[in-house]
């Protein structure tokens, strides 16, 4: 049974678990068979303890042959991205700034999966520090897309995604700062979800641009990505921007057939690709078919959000990476001199260059002189953003856009070309900026390559988007696609 | 020729951080305290660990409210932080995290008074505007060993009140005067400690001159970094006279932070305005706005002991205590505190009360404590003392021996009138038997010639026959009636 136990969705192998038809063991086993086999052609991990991975099995079969199992997700291995603090294991954010690092606390959703029973299994590749969208700024290895393995997996969570389409693992961890979680979801023919800002704890998330950032999870199914999202959402008194879930469960409810749709008037006439253009399309008529009430809303701040993300974002950023200076932890430069010329240094050489033109540029946004123009500038861009989203999803529950406008390009290809780069998370950026839970459903391919579809709801309405997903889903053949490898 | 020093006015404004007395930082739930080894009081999030967050200490902000509310402020509704980015070792994110726009206390004053003519004569009293109140966190200790650096974080993450004045001080006495009344407002509402020994208040001092009677403030400079009351003193003196010998031998002030060494006594120039560091302050997206509810604030304020100027009034007014004595109450809230139980107890002698209070017994305190001097641990209660001073009003001892049996109550903590029984110290007040052995000297011949030297006006004389009528009743007749009865008898 062993070489098909990476094709069951979590759901599955929770059921076998609980039957006692497999155990945790046998299943990390298998899945460290397929990292040994492949892991090198993916790039997905950057670490994995197997032994530690086989002794939190171990504890896992143990406690559950003691009836004290603790729920589905007990003996489920959940990989996670390499800027969420596990105790014990790596804390890289794929930076050389943080190579030498070993987290010596968990993250408040490390915590909460090691209280639901799930394996911490191994940490993912990512770009550097979160900033990049396609996992090609890692300063550790390249992660490259199951599908076209010449092709970017998307990022920065490429490796949570690549993990999943490559059937390395059932459940992943991704962090979305302007689109992280969804844009490789929708490359990787994955599901990804961006909850609503302060549903689910950020203690121990590595700060890229704090006002934008969630934790999400990501699965190869709507019913997978319920399951870790319910494992996931709790108020945490150590992020003071974290409120929880105001009802715990987040399974679909509702009638997803009563559902009233938004399409965002010119959104699909923005570079989209055509066939991006036409499957998304395909699943607003799908939508409308099943009884949908489907209809165009304006949203005319929208060309105001990539520019107003790459202030606010950087600005964040500029602070929060502040911290990387070689003195407590992390790169330490050889070369002598003050502790400030040390420090300099440290910097230098530690930290990738996406990372360095984001930190310059959020350093010059918030400078005396002109801070004015660009920061307070663009903070009232980002409330006026807010406030078209949220009168809009007054009149909807959701608004469907297609993830991201074109497929997933070739390694290399927008390397030379950041802002480029930067338009690959248009569709995604509103939702963080407006602090929205936003979905992406795979729904279709581009010649080989994935597509997926957006949804943006209104804050805490993930059930709903979910009840939308899992409608979808249930009438295609996209839940738990995997590449063949 | 030059301007006498007269001519000009020192314009002085301070900013004061002050570390508050809580348990824990003020970002995070470690602890802190003085004289720990190096890095012991530090957690993932006092080092700035990647992905910790900050978690605001409610008594901290409480703290701080309290002390608006000690110095009249207005409590905003909401208050936010901000980050102030700039990179040194001690500062383990290499932000810190400040109240730039919406600070916690706005606004309020507090009352100072100048020293007198003499000791025993009260100054002038001023009101110094506090323009706002923040609430920050400090930072760490770097130093140089050898070749290398080290860096200690038990002091980062340690809740700092920096309260900022308004430019009304207008000289050393005055900012001294103003530092030791904050010093004591804070201490006495329990909001800080204070101690300068263990760095836990702090100054930045700003001086500027102008001519006397003109408006315009002069170019300031700011002296950083101050850790004692003598320190700023000094500065003002210093750089005051250093600004009017620079404006008088026809240069300009420029704008400029300064170092101060203490023991060299004299001012240094750390970095002009070119160099002033930008920064980037922005809104820290990690703090919500915090509201202050009106409960809080409510609660709080029955927290607000009496204002140490109000109290000093009282004395004087309505308790009719010299201005000397009133004054060494007032400074200590424990001690005032004890005083009025014992008023309590023995309402008719307030003067009496506060003579022995603040002389005997905060100089046997001083004598026998271990530092610091504790009231705590005084044995003698303050009514034990209010009954010591009720015998000596009713003269059942005298004023000399009340000074005695302190000194036995203050090492025994037994009541006055025991030990007065046990000594056999009560005084004979008894008329009949004391006119009875005053009639008998002065029949004595022995006497006469004083008797005679009084009749003839000489007042002195009278005390002749006082050491005879000491002799018989074995020193224990009433001095006060022994007098009146002799001048009764005498006539």
């Amino acid at each position: 049974m062993g070489e098909v136990l990476h094709t069951l969705s979590a759901g599955e192998l929770g059921r076998r678990l609980a039957a006692g038809t497999l155990t945790s063991r046998a299943l990390c086993e298998a899945l460290i068979t397929r990292f040994k086999a492949l892991n090198e052609t993916v790039g997905a991990f950057t670490h994995l303890d197997q032994a530690d991975v086989l002794a939190q099995a171990d504890a896992s079969d143990a406690r559950r042959k003691a009836g004290q199992g603790r729920g589905p997700l007990e003996g489920i291995p959940v990989a996670i991205k390499d800027n969420i603090a596990v105790k014990g294991q790596p804390l890289t954010c794929s930076s050389k700034m943080l190579a030498p690092l070993v987290s010596p606390y968990d993250s408040h959703v490390a915590e909460r999966l090691r209280a639901a029973g799930a394996i911490l299994y191994g940490r993912l590749n990512m770009d550097e520090f979160a900033m990049g969208s396609s996992t090609e700024n890692s300063a550790i290895r390249k992660t490259f897309n199951p599908w076209d393995l010449a092709r970017i997996p998307g990022g920065s969570s490429g490796g949570s995604a690549a993990a999943l389409a490559a059937g390395l693992v059932p459940l992943s961890l991704g962090s979305d700062t302007g689109g992280s979680i969804r844009q490789p979801a929708s490359h990787c023919g994955v599901v990804g979800l961006k909850p609503t800002y302060g549903l689910i704890s950020r203690f121990g998330l590595v700060a890229f641009a704090s006002s934008l950032d969630q934790i999400g999870p990501m699965a190869r199914s709507i019913e997978d990505c319920e399951l870790l999202l319910n494992a996931l959402a709790s108020a945490d008194a150590r992020d003071m921007t974290c409120f929880g879930p105001a009802d715990r469960a987040f399974a679909p409810s509702g009638d997803a057939k009563k559902l009233r749709i938004g399409i965002p008037k010119g959104f699909l006439g923005k570079g989209v690709a055509p066939e991006v253009a036409a499957a998304v399309n395909a699943a607003v008529a799908f939508y409308r078919a099943q009884g949908c009430a489907i209809s165009e809303v304006e949203l005319p701040s929208s060309d105001l959000a990539v520019p107003t993300y790459y202030v606010v974002a950087t600005a964040e950023a500029s602070s929060n990476l502040g911290r990387y200076d070689g003195v407590r932890y992390g790169h330490r430069s050889a070369s002598a001199g003050t502790p400030v010329e040390m420090m300099t240094a440290s910097r230098s050489e530690g930290f990738g260059p996406e990372v360095k033109r984001r930190i310059l540029l959020g350093t010059f946004v918030l400078s005396a002189g002109y801070a004015d123009a660009y920061y307070v500038r663009a903070l009232r861009a980002r409330a006026k953003i807010r406030g078209e989203y949220l009168a809009a999803l007054a009149g909807v529950d959701m608004l469907l856009t297609p993830t991201v406008p074109t497929p997933a390009f070739k390694v290399g290809e927008k390397a030379s070309d950041p802002l480029q780069l930067y338009l690959e998370d248009i569709f995604t950026i509103p939702a963080n900026l407006a602090g929205l839970p936003a979905l992406s459903v795979p729904c279709g391919k581009s010649g080989h390559l994935p597509v997926g579809f957006h949804l943006v709801g209104a804050p805490l309405s993930e059930a709903k988007l979910l009840a939308a997903g899992r409608l979808f889903e249930a009438a295609h053949g996209f839940a738990h696609q995997q590449a063949a490898l | 020729m030059s301007t006498p020093p007269s001519d000009w006015e020192v314009v002085i404004g301070l900013e004061v951080h002050v570390q508050l007395h809580t348990r824990a930082k003020v970002f995070a739930s470690s602890p802190w305290g003085f004289g720990q080894e190096p890095n012991e009081q530090v957690d993932p999030v006092v080092l700035g660990l990647p992905g910790t967050l900050p978690v605001v200490n409610r008594e901290a902000v409480e703290k701080s409210i309290l002390f608006g509310l000690v110095v009249g402020a207005s409590v905003p509704e909401h208050c936010s932080w901000d980050r102030k980015n700039y990179f040194y070792p001690d500062n383990p994110k290499n932000y810190q995290l400040t109240q730039k726009d919406f600070p916690v206390v706005v606004g309020g004053q507090v009352e100072i008074e100048l020293p007198g003519a003499s000791r025993n004569v009260m100054g002038e009293h001023k009101f110094i505007r506090i323009h706002h109140a923040h609430l920050e966190e400090d930072v760490g200790k770097l130093s140089h060993a050898g070749s290398g650096s080290l860096v200690d974080y038990n002091r980062a993450g340690v809740p700092l009140l920096e309260i900022v004045t308004e430019p009304d001080l207008r000289s050393s006495a005055e900012a001294e005067a103003f530092l030791r009344s904050l010093v004591a407002m804070i201490t006495q509402a329990g909001v800080a400690d204070c101690d300068m020994e263990k760095g836990q208040l702090r100054c930045d001092c700003n001086v500027s001159i102008r001519r006397r009677g003109t408006e315009k403030l002069g170019t300031r400079t700011e002296t950083k970094n101050l850790n004692s009351i003598s320190s700023v003193r000094d500065t003002v003196i210093y750089e005051t006279a250093r600004q009017i010998r620079e404006l008088e031998a026809g240069r300009s002030i420029t704008q400029e932070t300064r170092g101060w060494n203490a023991e060299l006594v004299r001012g240094y120039v750390l970095r002009d305005k070119e160099d002033a560091h930008d920064y980037r302050y922005f809104p820290d997206p990690d703090i919500p706005t915090l509201k202050i509810s009106r409960e809080t604030v409510t609660r709080l304020s029955a927290l607000v002991p009496e204002n140490l100027y109000d109290r000093q009034r009282r004395y004087i007014a309505n308790l009719g205590l010299p201005y000397t004595a009133a004054s060494v109450l007032v400074n200590d809230r424990a001690l005032a505190e004890w005083f009025e139980l014992a008023v309590a107890a023995h309402p008719a002698n307030p003067s009496g009360i506060a003579n022995l209070v603040a002389n005997d017994l905060l100089r046997d305190l001083a004598a026998s404590a271990t530092a610091p001097v504790s009231l705590e641990s005084c044995l003698i209660k303050p009514a034990q003392l209010a009954g010591l001073v009720k015998l000596t009003d009713e003269g059942v001892i005298s004023k000399q021996q009340a000074k005695e049996v302190f000194t036995e109550m203050f090492t025994s903590g037994r009541d006055a009138a025991a030990i007065v029984d046990a000594k056999g110290l009560r005084q004979n007040s008894d008329t009949g038997e004391l006119e009875k052995i005053v009639q008998e000297v002065i029949a004595d011949p022995a006497v006469a010639k004083s008797i005679a030297e009084y009749r003839a006006g000489n007042e002195k004389a009278i005390n002749a026959l006082k050491g005879p009528i000491m002799k018989r009743t074995q020193g224990k007749a009433n001095p006060v009636l022994i007098d009146q009865l002799l001048r009764k008898f005498l006539g």
